[in-house]
């Protein structure tokens, strides 16, 4: 209902509305009130143009156009009506024909809706309607039947897109029959899409309708739809226009109006909020206390990226959020930096934001941000492009969707190497082949020709990574390399990692939500809380070092294969923050075991120990009491992940 | 208690064998792991066996007797992998849970009922009027727990229901499985492309590769000795298992 | 794991497992089975009109010999099977019966009317791609993810409100306002070059704006996708993004649907056609129907069926030929 009322919030969507409903009232009231006067014959005041007496002129028979038009409102809007009804009904038994039938009928039904739907409606309508026979009937059948398989192939496709879901499946295991899933399950799920789709169609079923009759296949004398009149008023374009022009604007307004209505409510359903996020304001002073970060000094000779303070910021609903909130770190050569944290702590974006490849929404700044001491800060120039194209390579999570499923993969290669190398096309691919080797994908050749989709995940991401060499990188962003591989490839993938690492002193960024593969390939790591660091430790002292209670959670939780399995695993109560609503003080306070009156009062500050490790909290270090979790503390703890 | 067997199942798309003549029984009261990659043909198993897919050869039996696929009773039931798409987002929680439960009852009973059964899964049962959207991905996790234990099940079958969950939460999961397989006796047949999560909740452990069972056997004695070559590719996939 | 993902296609050998040899083959088995449900429909039209079609056809003065003789010499009082393999023979022949009312070989019939028709659908449907692409692409990189809202309202509401104006309405319009207020372009025949204005216009510019639509929410899909931040990641210059990586995939995305908006712009020539008395197929049907002339109605509607198809075909080989993946799919 909520949504309903955004539909009026907007003007297009409070126009269409009302438009429909004035066609929905004339459709009543019109015939009612003004039959005699459209009827009304004047043989002497035939084909008259507009005038003080007829608006809209008269017709051959000296009758008012415009009452003419005003009372076949209600016969355009029922035949439409009807024939939406028709198309409607049969639409949806055909489509849910194949879940109701299962595999083999449903597939039958399948093929024939698909081939009736590469029909266009206008023909079917004419098939119908030489078999109906000309007249209003003939043609309610003729429109609703051409536009049932349009409708069938929208609901199979709504009906099958829910039908794959668990929940079906679900249902279907705890023994719910088909048809009963159908209504309980399928249906409702899909009947929002379903309903504004049966308005756009009306809209169409009236404009179809007008079409048949423009013809002289639809209603006929001494009946009369907007469709008749233009038909009868197209002959007398030249003695009064507005014969044909006044059943034509109506024709329009009432299509238009029910069209507009349907596509207001489609998108106030699938966009949510209407009316949009606002610009981005300069950024309110609250986000701009940072904790506290000290200065390191200048950065070293060997620092291949150097990162203070770096925070990036989006426009939301309800003002600017601020997912990043001040990261600082640097990576020296040949060196391997893990970044570990729960989904959402802003592991992502900061590899983004060091890549220069935030979306333009968003807004990153930082105090410093280089890459082999050439500020990335500046403003977008060749040169950079040229520094960002070659010395830093990007591998990303999923690469199944990142590359470009219609370019071979050779081509994909070779596309930075011509454009930064200044290779020829032929060079370029040599080299493109020769990296794919380098990343031990074998029978290069033959693969540089093949599609994306012709290479297996494993195979992908090490193209991927072959990608990034193809210039001279310093350092290697990958982001979650690993997470949709299978393990087994996964380790290859880490292996590889570490070969071009070693060979070339390459720096590497990895970023992982597991603490083990971080663990196993990286020297240091970065723990994020909030969009923070929390703790900067050497991956050696992960499991027995670490100071901060988070990071101690979070290598507890994950079993390993020493775990002992007579315990209970720990857990980490509650939820992650949500960035659009940081709490004051430590963002963790309200899940951490050690959390006392300060951290909730003041953010801790990440403090440089005497070793080098980093870390924020104000009891660092401090032990914590095994929990012994029963049912009551469960419930406690729904209640704060419930909030 | 009951026993869950899978005699020389085979299970095919079109031409393609996805589960080839695989035979593996799930003991009463204990929880089997079923590892292997993805495409391995976990799932299709898992869905096999509760009737989701037609067999093409073999038998699944439960203590003896073919799985019952129609009609109300079903003693064996599922727990899918994403806790998003596994409750129909338009019910509340308690009406997903009641669905699976047998009919009958008055209205109060069934409450009562779904009340247990949120009670079970350590949810609030005040929260039964709550719909999905409003549960964080641990929580519709257990609810789809309560749903599937709703049917009075002898037999769980779990698909990956780990896997889409955040490291954070997948131990509050893992915690539960165990606690209610001990608390009801329950079989479980607990599918994972994770050794170390097999390893910690799974006294049997079995090795899906292309279709077949390669090795399975007690969990201590597999991960120990591995005899299959595939067994020990995995075992040396795992992360933190050795270091560069 | 989804089930798809393990279902991997069966191995194959010989020519058959080349990826193009087996899209063609597929393909074309589709395209007859579509043939075969035009041709059986048209041929069961003519039996399922209630009451006798020759009578109804010659009226109900003609006497009841003529009316006999008549339905003899099309053969419809032999069984149905017989009518039908007669028919289908007849079609392989390019025999397509002759017209009740003027007694001419509708083979004849079609031969005169189809290039106007012809004419007035290729030159709508160059127009309506050669608007759409350019509107929709450019439309796209404006109103890419966070950019250009008020753009985008502005020309999803106009296109919108374009694309829903039928054919007719259109030329209706223009009509009014081109030919009878301002008498700048003739309104009727396809005499002259001028006379070709109003038509293709009228035919083009509704489904222009539903693909531009189309073309522009595909791009924006597209620019947010995850290989179009490799390529920016690749550095290389933004027009290379927009247009090698982006527009291939958007068009294919776009075509999918584009297929069924671009037949529905040649069917749209029956209506335009009766506008502008234009002597094509269109106006002849429309004729033909009211003059109950079944033989040569159901000639039309295999011939607009056919040319249906083909667009159809047409369409899905320039998606292959985009993007090697659909080939896989469903053919
Ligand atoms: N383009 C964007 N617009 C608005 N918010 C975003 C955008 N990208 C990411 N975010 C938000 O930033 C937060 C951190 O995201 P991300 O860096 O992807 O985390 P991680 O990689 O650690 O899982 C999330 O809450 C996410 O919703
Ligand atoms: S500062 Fe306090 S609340 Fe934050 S992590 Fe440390 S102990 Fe916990
Ligand atoms: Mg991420």
């Amino acid at each position: 209902m909520r949504r309903l009322m955004g539909v009026l919030r907007t003007p297009l969507g409070l126009t269409a509305t009302v438009l429909s409903l004035g066609v929905l009232v004339l459709a009543v009231v019109a015939p009612i009130l003004w039959t005699d006067d459209a009827e009304a014959v004047d043989t002497s005041n035939i084909l008259a143009p507009p005038s003080s007496e007829h608006w809209a002129g008269t017709d051959n028979l000296g009758r008012d156009i415009l009452y003419r038009t005003l009372v076949a409102t209600r016969l355009s809007v029922e035949l439409a009506l009807a024939a939406t009804l028709i198309a409607v009904t049969v639409g949806l038994l055909l489509g849910t024909a194949a879940f109701v039938l299962g595999r083999r009928p449903g597939r039958l039904v399948g093929a024939g809706i698909n081939i009736a739907v590469a029909f266009p409606g206008i023909l079917l309508a004419l098939f119908f309607a030489v078999i109906f026979g000309v007249g209003a009937t003939g043609a309610v059948l003729a429109i609703g039947l051409a536009g049932a398989p349009a409708f069938g192939r929208l609901t199979q496709t709504l009906v099958a897109s829910v039908a794959a879901r668990d929940y079906v499946a679900a249902a279907s295991v705890a023994g719910v029959g088909r048809l009963r899933s159908l209504f309980r399950h399928v249906l409702p799920n899909i009947s929002e899409p379903l309903v504004v789709n049966a308005t756009i169609s009306a809209g169409g079923a009236l404009l179809a309708f007008a079409g048949l009759s423009f013809l002289g296949l639809g209603v006929q004398q001494p009946q009369y739809d907007w469709g008749r009149l233009l038909f009868d008023g197209i002959s007398s374009l030249y003695v009064n226009p507005w014969a044909a022009l006044a059943p034509g604007i109506a024709v329009i307004i009432a299509g238009l109006a029910f069209n507009l209505f349907g596509e207001s409510v489609a998108k106030a359903f699938g966009v949510g909020v209407v009316g949009g996020i606002p610009e981005l304001p300069s950024v309110a002073a609250h986000l701009d206390d940072v904790a506290p970060v000290e200065d390191a000094g200048h950065a070293p000779e060997d620092v291949v990226l150097d990162v203070r303070d770096l925070r990036v910021t989006f426009p939301g609903p309800n003002g600017p959020i601020r997912p990043v909130r001040g990261v600082s770190f640097a990576v020296r050569r040949g060196e391997a930096i893990g970044v570990v944290g729960e989904s959402g702590s802003g592991k992502s974006l900061t590899a983004l934001a060091i890549s220069r490849l935030v979306d333009d929404s968003g807004r990153v700044e930082a105090d410093r941000l280089e890459l082999l001491g050439s500020d990335l800060r500046a403003a977008d120039t060749k040169a950079q492009r040229q520094l960002l194209g070659t010395s830093l390579a990007m591998v990303f999570q999923d690469p199944m969707t990142s590359f470009n499923p219609t370019q071979r993969m050779g081509g994909q290669l070779a596309e930075s190497a011509r454009h930064h190398q200044g290779l020829s096309r032929k060079d370029a691919l040599a080299r493109a082949v020769d990296r794919l080797r380098a990343v031990r994908i074998s029978d290069p050749e033959t693969r540089a020709h093949q599609y994306p989709h012709e290479f297996s995940g494993g195979m992908r991401q090490r193209a991927m990574i072959g990608m990034g060499l193809m210039g001279s990188p310093a350092l290697i962003v990958a982001d979650e390399p690993t997470t949709a591989l299978d393990v087994t490839v996964q380790q290859q993938v880490l292996d590889l990692l570490a070969d071009i690492r070693a060979a070339d002193d390459v720096a590497l960024l990895l970023i992982s939500h597991d603490v083990s593969v971080v663990g196993e390939v990286c020297d240091r790591v970065l723990v994020m809380y909030a969009g923070r660091i929390v703790e900067d430790l050497p991956a050696a002292g992960l499991e027995s070092a670490a100071r901060h209670p988070y990071t101690r959670a979070l290598v507890a939780a994950v079993p390993d294969m020493a775990t002992d399995i007579d315990q209970p695993l720990a857990v980490i109560p509650g939820r992650p923050v949500d960035p659009s609503d940081v709490p004051a003080g430590c963002a963790y306070a309200a899940r951490c075991p050690l959390a006392s009156a300060r951290c909730r009062a003041e953010d801790p500050p990440l403090v440089t120990e005497p070793d080098g490790s980093r870390v924020a909290c104000w009891h660092a270090g401090e032990p914590i009491a095994i929990e012994i979790r029963d049912r009551e503390l469960d419930h406690e703890l729904e209640e704060v992940e419930a909030s | 208690m009951s026993e869950l067997r899978f005699e020389d199942v085979t299970v095919r798309y079109g031409h393609y064998t996805a589960v080839d003549q695989v035979s593996l029984t799930v003991p009463a009261g204990q929880i089997v792991g079923l590892v292997g990659e993805s495409g391995s043909g976990k799932s299709t198993l898992a869905r096999a066996a509760v009737g989701l897919v037609p067999l093409d050869a073999g038998r699944i039996l439960l203590d003896g007797e073919p799985v019952p696929t129609r009609g109300r009773r079903r003693p064996l039931q599922m727990v899918f992998q994403d806790p998003y798409s596994s409750l129909d987002p338009r019910m509340t929680i308690g009406e997903s849970i009641s669905e699976a439960m047998a009919p009958g009852g008055s209205r109060a009973e069934r409450r009562a009922e779904v009340g247990r059964l949120l009670e079970l899964v350590h949810l609030d049962p005040a929260r039964a009027g709550a719909r999905p959207s409003e549960l964080s991905g641990g929580q519709r996790q257990r609810v789809a727990l309560a749903r599937a234990l709703g049917g009075r099940p002898s037999v769980v079958v779990a698909d990956e229901i780990t896997s889409a969950l955040d490291v954070s939460i997948q131990g509050a999961v893992l915690n539960l499985v165990r606690e209610l397989q001990r608390e009801l006796g329950l079989s479980m047949l607990f599918i994972s492309h994770n050794l170390a999560v097999v390893r910690y909740v799974a006294t049997h452990v079995a090795v899906m590769h292309q279709g077949r069972i390669v090795e399975q056997g007690p969990t201590a004695q597999v991960l120990a000795e591995p005899d299959h070559d595939y067994t020990r590719a995995l075992l040396a996939a795992v992360p933190g298992k050795r270091s560069l | 794991m989804s089930l798809a993902s393990s279902v991997a296609p069966a191995p194959r050998v010989g020519v058959l497992s080349h990826p193009w040899v087996r899209f063609g083959v597929r393909r074309l088995g589709r395209l007859l089975v579509s043939l075969w449900v035009l041709v059986t429909a048209s041929f069961l039209m003519i039996h399922l009109i209630p009451g006798d079609a020759v009578r109804a056809a010659l009226g109900p003065t003609a006497p009841p010999e003529l009316v006999a003789s008549t339905r003899a010499d099309m053969g419809l009082d032999d069984p149905l099977l017989v009518q039908y393999l007669h028919y289908l023979q007849n079609l392989l022949h390019g025999d397509l019966g002759t017209s009740l009312i003027s007694r001419l070989p509708v083979s004849d019939i079609i031969a005169q009317r189809l290039p106007a028709t012809l004419e007035l659908a290729v030159l709508g449907f160059l127009l309506a791609v050669a608007i759409a692409v350019p509107v929709g692409v450019t439309m796209g990189v404006l109103t890419r993810r966070g950019h250009g809202r008020r753009t985008e309202l502005a020309f999803t509401t106009t296109s919108v409100v374009v694309g829903i104006i039928p054919d007719f309405l259109v030329a209706v319009g223009l009509v009014y306002v081109f030919g009878v207020s301002l008498g700048w372009l003739p309104v009727a025949g396809n005499d002259t070059a001028s006379a070709y204005v109003m038509p293709v216009v009228a035919l083009a510019i509704g489904p222009a704006a539903i693909l531009a639509r189309i073309l522009r929410v595909e791009m924006v899909a597209v620019l947010g996708a995850d290989f179009v931040r490799t390529a920016r990641a690749k550095r290389i210059p933004n027009r290379s993004v927009y247009l090698r990586h982006a527009l291939p995939n958007a068009l294919t995305a776009t075509l999918t649907l584009g297929g069924l908006i671009l037949s529905a712009l040649v069917a749209g020539t029956v209506l335009v056609e009766n506008v502008f008395a234009w002597p094509g197929l269109g106006s002849t049907i429309v004729s033909s129907i009211l003059n109950k002339d079944y033989q040569v109605v159901q000639a039309i509607v295999i011939v607009y069926g056919v040319g249906v198809l083909v667009i159809n075909t047409l369409v899905d080989v320039a998606l292959a030929l985009l993007d090697p993946r659909s080939m896989i799919k469903e053919g």
